[in-house]
């Protein structure tokens, strides 16, 4: 078990390397140069050189990354170019909003999504069954952020039930905030339900086929019994990876439920940093963005034994 | 339910609907600019939020353009962005995929390096990252969105690659005296074709949602050109006012992509029984 845990760690750490360099590499790409864009239009002839100087930008390339590398590190993510904060706070501060939006968004959307799953496998191809596949399918069809702005003129502006745009944070007033994030978690919930749905039904249909089940039913055990007790454990593995991957992914997607409902959240500080070519920002968003990503999917693998025992040997 | 009435199989039924979406999305891209009632850029301020009329079928939007003619030149925009980025994706993911599965050692490692770096950086986010390297624009939509959905291609082209070079069919070719590309191209790619085709058609889906999310958060097709994505951006402050500009740009989007879905859904039965539920 210990060895299990170990070696996935150890595995994630290149990953997470590699995840740095692609990021470097990508920002570099950026036309125009950074100190440039920093000094704007009145820079001095000398000012440039010494800027260029001062950030390391006239080391080789490979230096840069290391110099860049130590310094996140270290928790050093550089300052925005536009407002001169630095960057990591900015981000975390950020990120607290998103995430709680994310997580309570996800945790709904599994404890809708997989009973529903499991009920539509145990009714297969009968009118229960048709009707969770019809109903997830159409989920999976509509973009989040369509759906979102057809809950805001709704219920936002036709019915005049929820605050329509913006965002209190929970430590200002729970009640206030719990109304500002009701609409885009319930968007977030409608959408990510259709595929966890999905899966939770067939990784389902595939445990019921098993002789276990068959076994179990055959001791007399009621249905019930035997899809919590017997198939749910075995069914709920994969399903928790796309869990996982859900989770991850709508760390970045999230951007455009933040744009809908106007929400200061990670996503959106990513997205207007590109459009205010405010190259920190955006580096550190996404550098952020994907070690989160890897980490959560590093935590769904360790979690995994505790359902399937078979994976650590 | 429909489908048992009329004595269709569920799964067939639902290809037909997909077929039929997917071919509508199809005709109206390619014809668009015949069928559309008025250019998609002529302003007309008397009509301004208008809803449907006789005069515009689904009304106008916050400049007065034809809604009904701004929809059509929108599916040319989002099929034509989709059919491009899904054949860049899956031709360089074959071509990294089939040569990292025959020639294994080096060239492997390093591809699946690379490979897994990229496959590390979720959905959106590598898209985001190279629309701040080439900036909004059609092209710039391409290659990103291409970028980032070709390492799924390359690894479900190397798993397949794996799985059948070691074959007696692809020994015989090689004891042949065959060389290894003419082994490639004659006997491993053709056996690749069908996971590549069930990959492909999801992936349809996934760039026209993953263009429209750009296009919304005005990263993807700039205006005035119209995209489904960037009319909800544009129209969105009029959504008290003008609801219809709102509404029908993402039940466009909606249908297309149940459309493509199940479609998928049909084409992995078809091509893929095992993987039928």
């Amino acid at each position: 078990m210990v060895r299990f845990v170990l070696t996935r760690i150890a595995t994630a750490i290149p990953t997470l390397f590699l995840v740095s360099i692609a990021v470097f590499a990508l920002m570099r790409m950026i036309p125009g140069d950074p100190a440039a864009l920093m000094l704007g239009d009145l820079a001095q002839p000398g000012q440039l050189e010494a800027l260029r100087h001062e950030m390391g930008l006239d080391r080789p390339i490979a230096l840069q990354y290391l110099y860049w590398l130590g310094d996140v590190l270290s928790g050093d993510f550089g300052q925005s170019i536009s407002t001169r904060q630095p960057v990591l706070p900015l981000m975390l501060e950020r990120f607290s909003v998103s995430a709680t939006i994310v997580v309570v968004a996800v945790f709904f959307a599994t404890l809708i999504a997989v009973p529903a799953g499991m009920f539509a496998a145990w009714r297969q191809n009968r009118a229960g069954d048709i009707a969770v596949i019809a109903t997830s399918t159409l989920l999976l069809s509509i973009p989040s952020f369509w759906l979102g702005l057809m809950l805001l003129l709704i219920f936002g502006l036709q019915l005049g039930w929820l605050p329509v745009v913006g965002y209190v944070p929970f430590s200002r007033d729970f009640g206030s905030a719990l109304l500002f994030i009701i609409l885009p978690v319930v968007t977030l919930v409608l959408v990510e339900s259709g595929s966890i749905t999905r899966m939770a039904r067939a990784s389902t249909i595939e445990v019921a086929r098993l002789e276990y089940i068959t076994h179990a039913r055959a001791k007399g055990l009621p249905e019930s019994t035997v899809m919590w007790r017997h198939a749910f454990k075995n069914a709920f593995a994969p399903t928790m990876t796309l869990i996982g991957l859900v989770l991850g992914s709508l760390l970045a997607n999230i951007a455009v439920i933040e744009m809908v409902f106007t929400i200061p959240g990670l996503g959106r500080l990513l997205v207007d940093g590109i459009y205010a070519r405010d190259y920190p920002i955006v580096q550190g968003c996404m550098l952020f963005t994907a070690f989160l990503y890897v980490l959560v999917n590093l935590l769904v693998d360790l979690l995994y034994p505790l359902l399937d025992p078979r994976v650590t040997a | 339910m429909i489908a048992r009435a009329l004595g269709i199989p569920a799964m067939r039924f639902n290809g037909l609907i997909g077929i039929t979406v997917v071919g509508l999305l199809l005709l109206v891209a390619i014809f668009g600019p015949w069928l559309a009632p008025y250019d998609p850029l002529k302003l007309d301020l008397l009509a301004r939020l208008k809803g449907p009329s006789a005069a515009h079928l689904l009304g106008a939007d916050e400049f007065g353009r034809d809604m009904l003619s701004r929809l059509m030149y929108g599916a040319r925009t989002s099929a034509w962005i989709a059919f491009a980025t899904v054949l860049f994706a899956i031709v360089f993911g074959t071509f990294f995929g089939i040569l990292a599965g025959f020639l294994r050692g080096w060239t492997d490692r390093l591809l699946m390096m690379v490979n897994d770096a990229l496959l590390a950086f979720p959905g959106l986010l590598l898209a985001l990252g190279f629309m701040a390297v080439f900036g909004a624009s059609r092209n710039g939509i391409i290659i990103a969105l291409g970028i980032a959905y070709m390492p799924v291609a390359v690894r479900v082209v190397r798993g397949t690659v794996l799985s059948i070079r070691e074959r007696e069919y692809v020994e015989a070719s090689r004891v042949m005296g065959n060389s290894g590309i003419v082994t490639m191209l004659r006997h491993v790619l053709p056996n690749c074709l069908a996971p590549i085709m069930v990959l492909a058609t999801t992936m349809f889906g996934w760039v026209v949602l993953s263009e429209s999310a750009l296009s919304f958060l005005g990263l993807g097709v700039p205006p005035p050109a119209p995209s489904w994505g960037n009319m909800l951006s544009t129209g969105r402050p009029y959504i008290n006012q003008a609801p219809h500009i709102i509404i029908l740009p993402g039940l466009c989007i909606s249908i297309t992509l149940l459309g493509v879905n199940l479609l998928g859904d049909a084409v992995r039965d078809w091509l893929d029984p095992k993987m039928q539920d």
